[in-house]
């Protein structure tokens, strides 16, 4: 086993990478950038990785370089966020359409204008659709070992991955963390056979034109892919499990057996929430939190189950989707909820924009809000909650 | 069930709908796109072949006597060899449905 070592999440992340023998990385290094491909590019300059670093010209090149390589059998990363996402935007659709196994981390961060840099999940809930495999870390040693996992999971499912961190909360900050040791990580990430790539000698055409007689075809070809991708995804968290010990499923609960009243979060503020729910399980409440850390293909089922018996569901958005029915968490889980028996009340909550501290007293309102919603009828589908008037 | 149908199953496409064989556009008709069709006027034509230069689809051959003829298997009409051709040899004509 390896020893945990207190690192910068980003250089563990980067660390990760090349443990996963990356062939190609493309990024561009400015603003908003994280240490994680500064750090590869030390690694790729100091001779430790064998690999081919293309600094370009924009986060737009830097997917289609990605792309590009990702299309010739190359293992690819590269990392981004906020705009730097949104700079990327057309190229997502097309790496997850064309089937290429390419991981990105995104360090989520609020998008412009007003320009901000700091952390929310406004950028990554813009790719909601775009048919990536997305994943929520929670903490740093969660954010290493999502990408060896994303590894596995795209190599198997021909599917890009998207690993999310939170920006500054997880990306800038020092943590124990474990890394694999090699011999681990080359068995549980053998190294690439792609059967269809770029290559003179057996030439496909990749990218052609799709008219009306075949683009719903290649469309229904793609959705059955991401969603037999679920299985892959979880197969492959089991098998981590035995060489790392460490297991993860698709959705997180804490204290949900007996749960009334549950509050649903994606990212690194669940270890905030579950001091809250620690100090209201001493004040006899009966409460629990619910994490989704799988978030596309979305995990209906386990999200389902998850939530056992409660009475209400507080889902706590860190991303605005302007006057829709909800932030884009709580909007997915209305409609989830609609798909099964169970018919708890669902508050939802916009909070921790860009930054905005949610502390543990945050957190004891929102479920105080929430156990309000058993008694009272509910004015609005969304609030964005610590606004001063 | 909706009046177009798709080409071929979802389940036989590769995936990313890659294309396996190569250079198999040769096969995909772009013909039937057609609203107006080229028409020469041999009388006229001086066989110069701007149509053959112009034709952005390639879809214009010599044949034995040295005339340049359209191949409407691919001629989706557009009509730049008629608005190219000096001696104006070639008329488009409405296809008849």
């Amino acid at each position: 086993m390896g020893k945990k070592i207190a690192k910068e999440v980003s250089i563990a992340i980067a660390d990760a990478v090349a443990q996963c023998k990356v062939d190609v990385i493309s990024a561009y290094p400015i603003t908003p950038q994280t240490h994680i491909v500064e750090h590869l590019a030390e690694l790729v300059n100091n001779g430790e990785l064998d690999a081919e670093y293309i600094p370009v010209e924009s986060e737009h090149a830097a997917m289609s370089a990605c792309i590009g390589a990702s299309a010739a059998g190359a293992r690819t990363f590269t990392s981004t966020a906020s705009q730097g996402l949104l700079l990327m935007y057309e190229n997502l659709f097309i790496a997850s359409a064309l089937r290429l196994p390419i991981v990105m981390v995104i360090a989520n961060r609020s998008i412009s204008a007003p320009i901000s840099i700091w952390n929310d999940h406004s950028d990554v809930m813009t790719i909601r659709d775009s048919g990536w495999i997305q994943t929520f870390a929670e903490n740093g040693q969660e954010a290493v070992d999502l990408i060896y996992h994303a590894y596995k999971v795209a190599e198997k499912t021909l599917l890009p991955v998207a690993v999310n961190i939170d920006g500054f909360t997880l990306s800038h900050v020092i943590e124990p963390i474990e890394l694999l040791d090699q011999d681990l990580v080359d068995k549980y990430i053998p190294p690439l056979r792609m059967k269809y790539k770029l290559d003179p000698k057996k030439p496909v055409s990749i990218g052609a034109i799709g008219i009306p007689e075949i683009y719903t075809e290649a469309k229904k070809a793609q959705d059955e892919a991401l969603k037999a991708s679920y299985k892959i995804i979880i197969n492959a968290w089991r098998q981590f499990e035995k060489i790392s010990g460490r297991k993860y499923q698709s959705v997180e609960t804490y204290e949900m057996e007996d749960a009334e009243v549950a509050l649903i979060i994606m990212g690194s503020l669940a270890e905030t929430a579950m001091n809250a729910v620690d100090y209201l399980r001493r004040k006899g409440k009966k409460v629990g939190l619910v994490r989704f850390r799988l978030w596309r293909p979305f995990p209906l089922r386990d999200f389902i189950k998850s939530i056992g018996k409660v009475k209400a569901l507080g889902v706590v958005d860190r991303a605005v989707s302007h006057c829709s029915t909800g932030g884009p968490v709580g909007i997915e889980v209305r409609s989830a909820l609609y798909q099964s028996n169970k018919r708890p009340k669902v508050v939802n909550f916009i909070a921790g924009l860009s930054g905005r501290d949610v502390t543990k007293e945050d957190f004891i309102e929102l479920f105080e809000k929430t156990y309000e919603a058993l008694s009272k009828r509910l004015k609005v589908s969304y609030e964005i909650y610590g606004v001063k008037e | 069930m909706p009046k177009d149908q798709g080409l071929v199953s979802w389940k036989d496409l590769a995936p990313g709908m890659y294309i396996l064989e190569p250079g198999n556009s040769v096969k995909f008709k772009t013909g039937d796109w057609r609203a107006y069709r080229p028409v020469l006027d041999k009388e006229k034509c001086i066989k110069c072949g701007m149509c053959y230069i112009f034709c952005p689809d390639l879809c214009y051959k010599k044949d034995e006597e040295g005339y340049f003829i359209v191949d409407l298997y691919y001629c989706k009409g557009c009509g730049i060899c008629a608005a190219n051709c000096p001696k104006g040899a070639i008329t488009m004509v409405l296809e008849e449905a």
